[in-house]
């Protein structure tokens, strides 16, 4: 009997060990080996586990340079306020041992989703006060805040102050709610970088030309055949040079390296910068809608094979996947209306207001030696915390105090800014008092 | 046996004087005074000269090219005031090597971080605030690490640095004068 228990549990152990040890190894769905759902942030590329864990007994150090390697350009366009380089000094030895700023995943814990703050990461409450636990002292303002009231919308956060800092509040006091609206600056990087980015030689494929002459019709009105990019332009494999029935994004980024750059930096893209299947919507926590369940995610989704037609790729094709109340409110809400104006010619184009525009936003770079107008397709890139968009997108046609507002106002935010914020935020009125002192 | 007992006697000599020559030139280290002086030094230097070379010559009291500010990222030709410099170059050096460490405090700080916080840097402040153009030199244990800890004067060397001071709605002494000691710059070596 004792033998037949040595027997069976060798046999457990070793299948035990067998199933796991493929799992590791060989197997490329490793989704058994979670320990538990990652965040809304990484849930896409959770099953690409050394994106994160790059080296297997790396420790924290190794996980914060896979958290660097992906955010740190980010933060330091964001200007940080809290770097890593700030907590080095051993004077700060007494408040490390209490938050160890040094690292990202003190704040930011993984796989613990039931933890999930609604900025889509985990978060402690009191991260703030235990350094700053005697600010009331300096500022009579504060005096009696909650201690985890500091990064509320409109006042204060970690990483990113770029909009909410004291001087920055006094310079940008005054000004009405609304102003006259903004001509957004036109892209211009692909046509600008074009003839530096577009293959000499593309091969011709006449018998396919010939087959689908509706499609030559659509790409002969397009901006790729004003630039010069023939069907062998995206349809070829730059190797092989042979026909490409769908080209994905590895044909676009020949000549959109940067908008590719971006997208993959974004939860549309995220997955193929991992090498991953693209993402689907059936696959995220946010309400999509039914026939756009099922579709992956990829350069077509948005901008179409042929047409190329940008005006569609910025609010249109955005609403026919995403059903949350923000979405669903666009086309009745101001914005919405400004957009609908726009297309009947009512104003230009370039002052309409759409998705792209405060999700995708246009940032002037300096690439391969020219000045450009690029859109940043990275659409979480300015999404939390949302006074990220301050600056570059709502002051844009709004004054400071109403983007701090509107932008604290959940229930703004979800019927699309159809009408004026139900609260004020006070920090202007702060900053301006201590300053008249 | 005579000649193996001899060979033994050598080798050990040699082994003993080799191990005692290692531990002499150990201990002959540096002197930590002398390497936290010498770090001062080169700080003190470059510190003055980019207040005098670049701030000063450039800057709205020199040729107008700059626009130092605290807020330089978000301005155009906006430089780093000198006392950012510092600091830029304090947490520049950080990423480089954990071998010694450096900041700019004070007893009147515009930003409250900036102020003491250990028992070492609150005398060591103090002494050069009472004693001009004198050093403070002491140990202290921070964490699980003994550090010695020096602590130099920072004087005001130019009317920006005073301007700057008594000016600010957060500066706590608004009565800097030129050639005063208005912190200290604290170095760490662990020991």
């Amino acid at each position: 009997m004792k033998k037949w228990l040595w027997f069976g549990w060798i046999v457990v152990s070793l299948g035990l060990a067998g199933y796991y040890g493929y799992s590791f190894f060989q197997s490329e769905n490793k989704q058994n080996l979670l320990i538990g759902d990652a965040s809304y942030g990484h849930y896409q590329i959770e099953l690409a586990c050394s994106a994160c864990h790059t080296e297997a007994f790396g420790g924290q150090e190794s996980i914060q340079k896979a958290c660097v390697g992906c955010h740190a350009e980010e933060l330091e366009a964001a200007h940080d306020s809290h770097p890593k380089k700030k907590f080095t000094d051993p004077r700060n030895a007494d408040l490390l041992a209490v938050l160890d700023a040094r690292y990202c995943v003190s704040c930011h814990t993984e796989h613990q989703q039931e933890q999930t703050h609604p900025m889509g990461l985990t978060l402690p409450k009191d991260y703030c006060f235990h350094c700053h636990q005697d600010i009331g002292e300096d500022r009579e303002s504060h005096k009696n805040l909650a201690f985890d009231s500091c990064a509320s919308a409109g006042c204060h956060n970690y990483h990113d102050n770029r909009a909410l800092y004291e001087d920055f509040l006094l310079e940008n006091h005054q000004g009405a709610w609304v102003n006259a609206l903004a001509r957004i600056t036109s892209p211009n990087a692909a046509a600008k970088l074009a003839p530096e980015r577009i293959p000499a030689a593309q091969p011709d494929f006449p018998q396919q030309v010939a087959q689908h002459p509706d499609i030559h019709s659509e790409w002969s009105a397009s901006s790729h055949a004003e630039a010069g990019v023939s069907c062998g332009g995206c349809h070829s494999d730059a190797t092989t040079q042979a026909w490409v029935e769908k080209p994905g994004i590895e044909q676009c980024q020949t000549c959109h390296l940067n908008e590719a750059n971006s997208y993959k930096a974004g939860k549309h893209g995220m997955r193929l910068a991992q090498s991953l299947s693209a993402i689907s919507p059936v696959e995220s926590h946010l309400p999509f809608k039914e026939q756009a369940l099922s579709q992956h995610q990829g350069c077509n989704s948005c901008h179409g094979a042929h047409k190329t037609d940008t005006q569609f790729a910025a609010a249109q094709a955005c609403l026919g996947c995403h059903n949350d109340q923000h979405s669903l409110a666009f086309e009745t809400s101001p914005h919405g209306k400004l957009l609908s104006q726009a297309i009947a010619g009512v104003f230009p184009v370039e002052q309409a207001v759409t998705c792209a525009t405060c999700h995708m936003p246009r940032e002037e770079k300096t690439l391969m030696g020219h000045k450009v107008i690029q859109v940043n397709h990275n659409q979480n890139d300015n999404l939390r915390p949302n006074e990220k968009m301050i600056r570059p997108v709502c002051m844009q046609c709004h004054n400071l105090s109403f983007a701090i507002d509107a932008l604290a106002d959940p229930a703004l935010i979800d019927n699309n800014f159809n009408g004026k914020p139900s609260q004020h935020i006070p920090s202007i009125d702060w900053a301006r008092r201590r300053e008249a002192k | 046996m005579k000649k193996a007992a001899l060979i033994a006697t050598l080798i050990t000599t040699v082994i003993t004087l080799t191990a005692c020559k290692e531990e002499t030139e150990a201990k002959a280290g540096i002197d930590p005074k002398v390497y936290t002086d010498s770090l001062f030094a080169v700080m003190k230097a470059d510190r003055s000269n980019y207040t005098k070379l670049i701030i000063q010559r450039l800057g709205p009291n020199g040729a107008g090219a700059i626009k130092p500010d605290e807020h330089w990222e978000d301005i155009e030709n906006g430089a780093l005031l000198p006392a950012q410099m510092f600091r830029a170059g304090a947490e520049a050096v950080a990423t480089m090597t954990d071998d010694f460490t450096y900041s700019l405090q004070s007893l009147w700080p515009i930003n409250k971080q900036n102020a003491p916080k250990t028992p070492a840097e609150e005398a060591g402040l103090k002494y050069i605030a009472e004693n001009p153009g004198e050093n403070y030199y002491g140990e202290e244990t921070l964490g699980d690490v003994t550090y010695y800890t020096a602590v130099y004067p920072d004087v005001a060397v130019s009317p920006a640095c005073t301007g700057c001071h008594n000016d600010h709605k957060d500066s706590p002494k608004t009565d800097f004068k030129i050639g005063e000691v208005m912190g200290g710059v604290v170095i760490r070596v662990p020991l």
